[in-house]
């Protein structure tokens, strides 16, 4: 079962990396630049999946205390906080050449950084406990707040300030990007999102087969 | 009734253990003045530039004293062998929260009133025609950051480099609260009216109610130890 994700996971990313560099078109104003956006656009989805995936899964082990709910917990988190690096380190490579700048404390970049910390100190909380099952305790109320928080972040760093160019997707009227762009970022989040999904069955066995040894 | 009661319960015992030992509060307290001296010195002294980031600073001082202060709350209860004493409590266990909370609360109201009475003083800035608002907005601003550090504040005591931790998870948590206390202090300083401000003040509103409603589901669970 693992085996065969793993195999998907592999063909995902390498039909999304031609797809990335071969067939979609090169952005007319950007340029090549512009296809870091197949790898940006679809880390922070995966993020995004994977913090949704901790919220429920914390919650399902604060009530069920069952020790599977925790380890999916830990392993979501383990590769949101992978995803939303990469999404924050190809950001800063893209924004160098577009906007003249690695960083810049626009809305989205801020709550981005904001996410990346709180869940790295859910990530400090686990290895400072002594205490495995109160480590996994901690961590579930530290993802559950993590987790609420996210709108809150949201509005208050957008009413903070918003520079960052408006979002191509998800939004009314008609979309600003080519039809082909589209296609291709659909692509390459499900080849990354194929990616994530084996990452955490494979850190949740791992972490099951951890805690059976040490049991 | 019996929540009031049991809350009630805490609150009075915490105040009592602080009116005789005054640990916390010298501290805090001295430390928040000397927070003052510091900002002074490496703002250097003048004043226009001090003024412009007035409220900053003034959030600032009350976020540090607030993470040493918070951080201490439930320290105080495994040196002195009482944390089993709090597990005991019959009923809700919410009730030692919002304890705890109100506690903590009074801490934070106490060096506030210090601090915006020494900015004044010594920074020469007029408060006292943003004050009604000022007021609303620090209580607000108060539940949320005293919500969250109260709930952390139970989980870092057992934690190894709990001082490190604190203020390690604290921090991100309270992005949103400080972004709006710190705007809007700056806005009622400027002059400005309440309405103004009215959609930070619903963020505060809706940050303090999901805090304290997700600190009393969890605080069961962390009061286990």
């Amino acid at each position: 079962m693992m085996r065969s994700l793993g195999i998907v996971a592999a063909l995902g990313v390498v039909v999304a990396g031609i797809v990335a560099f071969g067939l979609a078109p090169r952005e007319v104003t950007q340029g090549n630049v512009q296809r870091i956006m197949y790898v940006h656009v679809p880390a922070i989805g995966v993020a995004y999946l994977a913090f949704i995936l901790v919220f429920v899964a914390s919650i399902t082990y604060l009530w069920t205390r069952a020790p599977e709910a925790d380890h999916i917990a830990h392993a979501a988190t383990e590769v949101g906080v992978l995803f939303l690096g990469v999404n924050i380190a190809t950001g800063a490579i893209w924004g160098k050449p577009t906007w003249g700048t690695w960083w810049t404390w626009d809305a989205r970049l801020t709550s981005a950084a904001i996410l990346f910390v709180v869940f790295v100190g859910y990530l400090l909380v686990r290895r400072m406990t002594d205490d495995h099952e109160r480590g996994a305790r901690f961590a579930a109320v530290v993802g559950i707040v993590g987790a609420l928080n996210i709108p809150l972040v949201h509005f208050s760093v957008y009413w903070w300030r918003a520079l960052h160019q408006p979002p191509t997707f998800l939004k009314p009227g008609p979309a600003a990007a080519s039809a082909s762009i589209g296609w291709s970022l659909l692509v390459c989040f499900a080849g990354l999102a194929l990616l994530g999904a084996y990452f955490v069955t494979k850190r949740y066995a791992v972490l099951r087969a951890h805690q059976q040894a040490s049991a | 009734m019996r929540f009031v009661r049991r809350t009630w319960a805490v609150v009075r015992k915490d105040v009592l253990i602080e009116r005789r030992t005054k640990e916390t509060v010298n501290a805090v307290v001295f430390f928040s003045v000397l927070l003052l001296f510091v900002f002074e010195f490496t703002l250097g002294a003048d004043r226009e530039r001090l003024a412009a980031v007035l409220p900053g600073l003034l959030w600032l001082a009350v976020l540090l004293a607030a993470l040493l202060g918070l951080g201490r709350t439930f320290v105080l209860e495994r040196e002195n062998d009482c944390w089993e004493a709090l597990l005991l409590t019959p009923g809700d266990k919410g009730a030692v929260y919002v304890g705890k909370l109100a506690g903590n609360g009074l801490l934070m109201a106490l060096v506030e009133t210090i601090v915006l009475l020494l900015f004044t003083l010594f920074l020469n800035v007029d408060v006292a025609g943003a004050l009604p608002g000022l007021l609303l907005v620090l209580a607000l601003g108060t539940v949320g950051i005293a919500a969250v550090g109260t709930l952390f504040g139970a989980m870092t005591a057992h934690v190894r480099a709990r001082e490190l931790l604190f203020p390690v998870l604290l921090l991100p948590a309270l992005v949103p609260v400080l972004l709006a206390i710190v705007r809007s202090t700056e806005a009622l300083l400027a002059g400005e009216s309440l309405g103004t401000v009215d959609h930070w003040l619903k963020l505060l509103v809706a940050a303090d109610v999901i805090y304290v409603v997700a600190g009393l589901l969890t605080f069961d669970v962390l009061l286990e130890g």
